[in-house]
């Protein structure tokens, strides 16, 4: 941009010389553009389809209600008039009475069962309970002979749900995944104690990936340090050896540190052996196992972007230091750490945002208190079904780590995050 | 402990300031880089470590700033054995090829390392980086990042940086090589003023032969791992002591031949069957013995009636330089390359011409051919 800048006083004197030269110059470099536009265009084009876009479409499934819309479309209708307080009317119970008589005995009863489920245990059971003694008899109050059905019907909670519920869009699974709820006057509050979960997931998540961050950076740093420093022969066995672990499945290596680490496996065998234990350490199955088996996984995404900066660090900036009167420790505080910062950053994000993500490791190697958010949107996605729960869950983990990566862009300077 | 602390339990004058005792370096264990260097670095001096890539020059200059250690021997510094002490405990400043710079930190930081280094007051750091910066003309630069300044600039900073701790000994590895040419003979001035003004010692590794003639107030030509010749610019160059010297030294004429006659300080060489030539002898030699002959292209009289060792020869070329025009005989199948001043070298002279070329048997030396 500069460079244009700086340019143009003179391409404005040479246009009043030669009036076709500008726009040569911006048909030439329109050429350029095209060209260059049509080389990116492939990536563009599957990037958005294949990730942007599925990705948009997760994301709005967490606010996404489309179930109550379609299904109970007269319920629907009355309750965005009702307003929400005490008990409705005549015309609600007429309402929800005809559509339920609609869709009696279809699959859709119970998709709209299960929807309404989540946020009312048992409303499954009292849809279809009262949907197989419909319809009522012609002319009778549609209340009356809903109460009669199920005493639920003249329950406030259960219309309150509806009426929260009958929106296009729900806040339902957003606040679920902050474990909280609206009353039904429309408070925020906090689910009972026994049923916090998401909270206690996301800081487990945020721990237990700080402190494989930590570990993968301590170990990292000094490795990726030696081998910067090793002759051309050394740093690529290194790098191999380095690189090894990527030679085999995630899955495969997981399930090799269940056998090493649990009580009758290598590692508890090898310390009792050496007389340093004298009873196996619990080493699996809990969050011991789990960061033991992370931190070697995440490792070499640690070490090589701190390498391939080390790489670049000149040993004269080093040596010039010592020159200079500095110490060994003052050295790598003033010289050497601020020049291999960016490579720290860079594989310290690399090793967090994965770690954040991770499911299978902890699935396999971890206890039930050790599962982290990966699990748990596994878990929503797959055998729950419920993909709104999901979907906002991971619409968290995405904000969690954009707000890491973004503090993080703020301290050590964006350009410096990269990976050179 | 700092230079100045040293100073004032100093050697006894006429003591030299660095000393280096049968130093050896070997990498491998089996060949050695440098080969059993003695060398006496008076206070105050210009001395060049001069010489070809692989000569032993830079291993020289990082065994005494302590980035390499010696495989043996022993260096002294004002009198104190510096041989084991990490650099940081030196107090050598030094300039480094391309600068190193730290890149982190801006033009004022990076020349108040060394004073923070040793926890200096920070107004007194100001005052002293601030005159440094003023005394390689950068005083309003001191906000800049290093890659913000051009490469003078930064070795202006680099040598601010380096001198700013007043240390007495600077050390200076090929300070110069990425400047261009221009940019390169304004900083050698300029390096050579702060040197007469401060009166430190500097000792400065170069490649660069008339760098090292125009700076030095004495050179130590390196080759293969020993010092060929220690002297003043002017004795390197009218009297080099080997043939290696003479050839790394300024344009140089080598000539191959057999002695068939020895007189005690000249010798007759026999360039080819009918072609002899007497030389100064420097090493002793005698009848049968191969010798190389030195001659600067410039002791080359090309006026008729020169007074010893005359030759006709026919011009093969003649190569025009500006300041000089080069002429290229062949004598007794060597090339044989005279230089003149375009002004003075006569018209007759043109390709293929004979000419009558001639010099004195003083300004011919031969050397034992190894």
């Amino acid at each position: 941009m500069t460079a244009m800048a700086s340019a143009s006083p003179r391409s404005v004197s040479v246009a009043v010389e030669n009036p076709g030269l500008a726009a040569q110059v911006s048909a030439s470099e329109r050429k350029h553009l095209i060209k260059m536009l049509a080389l990116l265009a492939p990536s563009v084009i599957f990037t958005a389809l294949f990730f942007v876009l599925p990705l948009a479409l997760f994301m709005f499934r967490s606010v996404d209600n489309p179930e109550i819309q379609t299904y109970l479309p007269r319920t629907a209708e009355v309750m965005q008039s009702w307003s929400g307080q005490g008990e409705p009317d005549e015309a609600a119970f007429a309402a929800i009475a005809a559509d339920l008589n609609a869709i009696r005995g279809q699959p859709s009863l119970g998709l709209i069962g299960r929807r309404l489920n989540y946020a009312l245990p048992g409303a499954r059971g009292l849809l279809t309970k009262t949907a197989r003694r419909l319809p009522i008899a012609e002319g009778a109050s549609a209340k009356d002979a809903l109460i009669a059905i199920d005493k639920q019907w003249a329950d406030p909670a259960l219309w309150g749900v509806l009426h929260q519920q009958s929106g296009r869009l729900t806040d339902f699974y957003l606040l679920t995944a902050l474990d909280l709820h609206k009353s039904p006057e429309g408070e925020l509050r906090r689910v009972a104690p026994e049923q916090r979960i998401f909270i206690d997931l996301y800081g487990r998540t945020l721990s237990v990936s700080l402190t494989v961050t930590a570990l993968c950076l301590l170990i990292g740093f000094p490795v990726a340090a030696v081998m910067a420093r090793a002759g051309k022969r050394a740093a690529s066995w290194m790098l191999m050896l380095v690189l090894v672990p990527f030679w085999t499945s995630l899955l495969v290596r997981s399930t090799a540190w269940v056998i090493l680490l649990q009580n009758e496996g290598l590692v508890n065998k090898a310390l009792m052996a050496l007389g340093i234990i004298s009873s196996p350490l619990p080493l699996v199955f809990n969050r011991a196992g789990v960061i033991i088996a992370m931190v070697h996984v995440l490792l070499p995404y640690a070490i090589l972007p701190i390498y391939s900066v080390m790489k670049g660090v000149s040993g004269n900036h080093l040596r010039a230091a010592a020159s200079l009167g500095a110490s060994p420790l003052r050295v790598f505080r003033t010289v050497y750490l601020p020049l291999t910062l960016p490579g720290v950053a860079a594989g310290g994000t690399l090793v967090f945002v994965l770690s954040v993500g991770f499911y299978v490791t902890p699935a396999l190697v971890g206890g039930p208190g050790d599962q982290m958010i990966g699990y748990f949107i596994a878990y929503f996605t797959n055998s729950a079904v419920n993909w709104g729960l999901a979907s906002a869950l991971g619409a968290f983990l995405l904000i969690v780590v954009a707000a890491i990566y973004l503090a993080l862009g703020k301290l050590v300077g964006f350009n410096r995050l990269r990976v050179r | 402990m700092s230079i100045q602390a040293m100073a004032a339990d100093a050697a006894p004058a006429g003591e030299p300031l660095v000393r280096f005792s049968r130093v050896q370096k070997s990498y491998d264990g089996q060949s050695l880089v440098v080969k059993d260097l003695n060398l006496d670095i008076a206070r105050g001096e210009f001395l060049t470590l001069l010489g070809p890539s692989g000569s032993g020059k830079t291993t020289s200059l990082m065994m005494l700033a302590g980035f390499e250690a010696p495989t043996s021997g022993r260096i002294t510094l004002q009198g104190r054995e510096i041989t084991a002490l990490p650099p940081y405990k030196r107090g050598i400043g030094m300039v480094f090829q391309n600068y190193a710079l730290f890149p982190h930190m801006t033009v004022f930081d990076n020349v108040a390392y060394p004073l923070r280094a040793r926890k200096m007051a920070e107004p007194e750091i100001a005052q002293r980086v601030t005159a440094a910066l003023d005394m390689v003309k950068l005083g309003p630069f001191g906000a800049r990042m290093p890659a913000q300044l051009s490469g003078g600039q930064q070795q202006r900073v680099a040598l601010a940086r380096a001198l700013v701790f007043e240390p007495e000994l600077i050390l200076l590895d090929e300070p110069l090589g990425a400047l261009d040419k221009q940019l390169r003979e304004r900083m050698q001035y300029e390096l050579k003023q702060i040197h007469e003004r401060l009166g430190v010692t500097m000792v400065y590794v170069t490649h660069d032969q008339e760098e090292a003639l125009t700076m030095s107030d004495r050179i130590a030509v390196f080759d293969q791992g020993r010092i060929q010749q220690l002297a003043p610019p002017e004795e390197l160059y009218e009297s080099p002591a080997n043939a290696f010297v003479a050839g790394f030294i300024g344009e140089n004429n080598t000539l191959e031949g057999e002695v068939v006659a020895s007189a005690p300080h000249a010798v007759t060489v026999r360039l080819a069957p009918d072609i002899a030539v007497t030389a100064t002898a420097i090493d002793p030699l005698a009848v049968g013995d191969q010798a190389v002959l030195c001659l600067r292209p410039e002791r080359i009289s090309l006026a008729p009636g020169a007074a010893e060792n005359a030759f006709t020869l026919e011009v093969e070329r003649l190569v025009y330089l500006g300041e000089a025009t080069r002429v290229v005989f062949s004598l007794g199948g060597q090339e044989l390359i005279a230089k003149g001043d375009p002004m003075k070298v006569p018209v007759s002279i043109a390709r293929g011409a004979s000419v009558t070329v001639g010099w004195r048997t003083a300004d011919c030396r031969a050397f034992r051919k190894e």
